[in-house]
């Protein structure tokens, strides 16, 4: 074990621990907007008290998604300079317009959301949460587009004199057509995860409270998770798709890798699940489906998908000796996993919606267990997906032009780099535990009443809407 | 002006911003386990800085984002060199931020200990790194050719930086406890006005011994004018704060911050980070820049959207202007 090794796993595990919050901020910031609005056009009380409710469940999770966040925008430059330095001309102006464009206006305004209820007129107040969801979304589009620059470098040059990649054409890493795609299908993904969590508690008190005055605010939401669940499972199943014949066409390795194809083959069979070696060599049990593959990689049933070794030999005769394979078995389970998961929680959401038609309350026992692991699937889909498409660059940090290992900081030692990996792993856990036990917390609480209090007192003696 | 003196200005203005900013977060959650003499007055002092210290620490992302589009080198030998100081304030920041958003979501004692403590140490630390830091960045460092640091952490405790951890220390207490007495009510006021100026004439000590060695190491005439005038500004802080002046007592604490921090920046310039060692390892606005094409976009970019920013940042404030007190704490 060395300084690189540890340097990549802590990267691996902070960036998926604040990829399990960013989601829900990213899809619940939108949902609660949604929700008030409803409040706002109908006046009826029940969007109201869901926008309290499931704004408190965001807010716990807000927090979780702002602290973790900042240590990304530093790692870069603590445990990967080497790299920082190399593409700072290009990856470092994503991720300060992301600051000063997204973060400023989400953070300002959640604030403004939060203490606002009694400070704002309606009509601002409503818009404050609208700004914040957009802020959030819009960040999730620069950091993409940072991102995708790994995967596709596009719109620079490698200058042998500075020795890094500058920049060329900024409009061409803001339209990285990886990046496009990325968006959308991060994007879906997160809003699976949050229209998860809002079917989830709201099945949960609607199979407690059968008759209460509060059965159909959680009847509302329910069906409302469910049918977002659906919506957005289904664009993550299309941009995925046209991701999958993108990242065909600019990482080959990766589709190869996804599948764990050795030999090109024309038409590709896509593999549903092998159990044996992956390489064919010791084959026990293999499910396949003809001509999927190269469906999926090129649009055509009888299209060429590359092989892993065609590949290999390839890039070595392209960039040297050298291994150019990601890790095979990550990438193959990773990729069936992100599919399992994101499709299982597409299944439990239809399921719900089927055992509502009509206006029926939903009465199986299995029904609400399945329910309640349902936020959890798309959380580790998410988290797989994000394991599958870094661990498929590998191993170069940016695809083609500089290795991982030559990204990492010179002058971070192996104890150094053991402690902070040690301290956030150590943090980030204690906090996990928290977090989800505050969301247990209030998510059984249910809706507040939200009867407004009689207002005798003058302003300066009034208590404040919201107070930490 | 060369597109690599513009942005060592703005990373210079992101810096001050947020030191004056949440430089007064930092200071009133120092003073929670002073001033909050039980859970509703450590609920008032917390509530004053609520709906506005996220937004503040955003300024401190976008100084970091800054630097690593504007000066790459400068970005990846900072972070890379300070290592363990800049995740003790990664730490801090993340106790500190989880502990605002969840003191209040539940009703134990010792779960609101708990997290007041968090609160405390992870406002404190911060405080006295970020003075460090920047006591190190304009001193120098140990930097080889390639700009890579090979210092120790051992290297970073000079006394020269530990004072200018002190003064931050300072600054932002004093700065904190004026904010405290600008924006609250009754016991909680009159209680931070008097602290303030308390630490205010400590501050005042400490800092004007780190600016006068300060101009000792490096210096131009516009770095001494801008130490006195952080020096007055502090003076005239302490003075308003002793007549109960707190918008001016505000005023003048953020300005002495603002000055301090132009002192180093403009004594600095330049240079961004001078090696102790090899003269060829300093890093300059030029050596760490990226290319003019960047620096053009991104200060297209800042020219736009930062003054959007300032305006919906600054209403923000203006909607949070009432001041508070116990009795507008809710009973739950």
């Amino acid at each position: 074990m060395d300084a690189l090794d540890v340097a990549r796993w802590q990267f691996g595990v902070t960036t998926v621990y604040h990829f399990l919050f960013v989601p829900l901020t990213i899809g619940l910031s939108v949902l609660v907007a949604i929700l008030q609005t409803r409040w706002h056009r109908t006046g009826d009380e029940k969007y109201l008290k869901l926008t309290k409710f499931y704004g408190k469940l965001f807010l716990i999770n807000f927090a979780m998604g702002v602290v973790t966040g900042i240590v990304q925008e530093f790692q870069f430059g603590m445990n990967w300079s080497d790299y920082s330095r190399f593409v700072g001309d290009i990856f470092g102006a994503p991720l300060a317009i992301e600051a000063l464009v997204a973060f400023f206006l989400e953070s300002t305004f959640i604030g403004l959301w939060i203490f606002g209820w009694d400070r704002l007129p309606k009509r601002l107040h409503l818009a404050s949460i609208w700004a914040a969801a957009i802020g959030t979304n819009l960040s999730a589009y620069f950091i993409l587009a940072a991102n995708s620059f790994m995967q596709n470098p596009v719109g620079y040059r490698f200058n042998p004199d500075t020795g890094r990649a500058e920049l060329t054409d900024f409009v061409a890493v803001l339209t990285n057509k990886v990046a496009l795609i990325t968006f959308p299908h991060t994007l879906a993904g997160a809003f699976l995860v949050a229209g998860s969590l809002v079917t989830t508690v709201g099945l949960w008190h609607l199979m407690r409270h059968r008759t209460s005055p509060d059965t159909d605010a959680y009847r509302y939401a329910t069906r409302f998770g469910a049918w977002v669940v659906l919506i957005s499972s289904t664009l993550v199943l299309l941009t995925g798709d046209i991701q999958g014949k993108i990242m065909t066409q600019v990482q080959p390795m990766k589709m190869a890798a996804a599948e764990g194809l050795y030999t090109t083959e024309s038409p590709a069979s896509f593999s549903v699940l092998t159990i044996g070696s992956l390489d064919g060599s010791r084959e026990v049990f293999a499910l396949k489906i003809p001509y999927l593959l190269s469906y999926l990689g090129t649009g055509d049933p009888n299209g060429t998908v590359h092989g892993i070794n065609d590949l290999q030999a390839q890039y070595a005769s392209q960039y040297g000796p050298g291994s150019y394979t990601p890790i095979i078995p990550v990438t193959y389970w990773s990729f069936r996993f992100m599919i399992g998961f994101g499709l299982a929680a597409a299944a439990i959401a239809l399921l719900i919606l089927w055992t509502q038609r009509k206006g029926r309350t939903p009465t199986n026992r299995w029904l609400l267990r399945a329910g309640l692991i349902m936020p959890a699937l798309p959380l580790l889909a998410n988290s797989f997906g994000w394991i599958f498409t870094e661990m498929g660059r590998q191993p170069w940090i940016v695809f083609g032009e500089m290795l991982t290992r030559d990204g990492v900081s010179r002058s971070v030692s192996l104890t150094e780099v053991l402690t902070s990996f040690t301290a956030f792993t150590l943090i980030y856990a204690v906090l996990a535990v928290i977090e989800f036990k505050l969301l247990i917390r209030y998510a059984r609480a249910g809706v507040p009443d939200v009867t407004p209090t009689p207002d005798d007192t003058d302003d300066a003696e009034r208590p404040l809407a919201f107070a930490y | 002006m060369e597109l690599t003196t513009i942005w060592f200005l703005l990373v210079a203005v992101l810096f001050t911003g947020y030191f004056i900013l949440e430089g007064f977060d930092f200071g009133v959650g120092m003073l929670l386990p002073v001033l909050g003499r039980d859970d509703r007055q450590r609920r008032v002092l917390i509530n004053t800085i609520g709906p506005v210290w996220d937004g503040n620490e955003v300024w401190l992302i976008t100084a970091g984002g800054a630097m690593f589009a504007a000066f790459p080198e400068w970005y990846a030998t900072l972070f890379s060199g300070f290592y363990l100081p800049l995740l003790l304030i990664l730490l801090a920041l993340i106790a500190r931020g989880v502990a605002f958003e969840y003191r209040h979501k539940r009703p134990e004692a010792s779960w609101k200990r708990r997290w007041d403590h968090a609160i405390f140490w992870g406002s404190a630390i911060p405080a006295l790194l970020w003075g460090v830091a920047f006591a190190n960045i304009f001193r120098g460092v140990p930097l080889d050719a390639d700009h890579e640091y090979v210092g120790g952490l051992i290297d970073l405790l000079h006394p020269y930086a530990l004072l200018g951890g002190l003064t931050t220390l300072g600054l932002f207490l004093t700065h904190g406890a004026v904010f405290l007495a600008l924006k609250t009510t009754g016991d909680i006021r009159h209680r931070a006005g008097t602290l303030a100026v308390r630490l205010g004439l400590g501050t005042a000590v400490v800092a004007v011994a780190f600016l006068t060695w300060t101009l000792t190491i490096r210096s131009n005439p516009a770095a001494v004018v801008l130490a006195a005038g952080a020096a007055l500004a502090l003076i005239g802080a302490l003075a308003a704060a002793r007549v109960r002046r707190e918008g001016w007592a505000f005023t003048g604490t953020a300005l002495a911050i603002a000055l301090a921090v132009a002192t180093l920046f403009t004594a600095l310039f330049p240079n961004v980070m001078p090696s102790t060692l090899d003269p060829a390892g300093t890093l300059t606005a030029t050596n760490a820049a990226s290319t003019p094409y960047t620096l053009k976009i991104m200060t297209w970019v800042a020219v736009i959207f930062t003054p959007i920013v300032l305006a919906y940042q600054g209403w923000t404030y203006w909607v949070f202007r009432k001041r508070i007190g116990v009795q507008n704490i809710p009973q739950h």
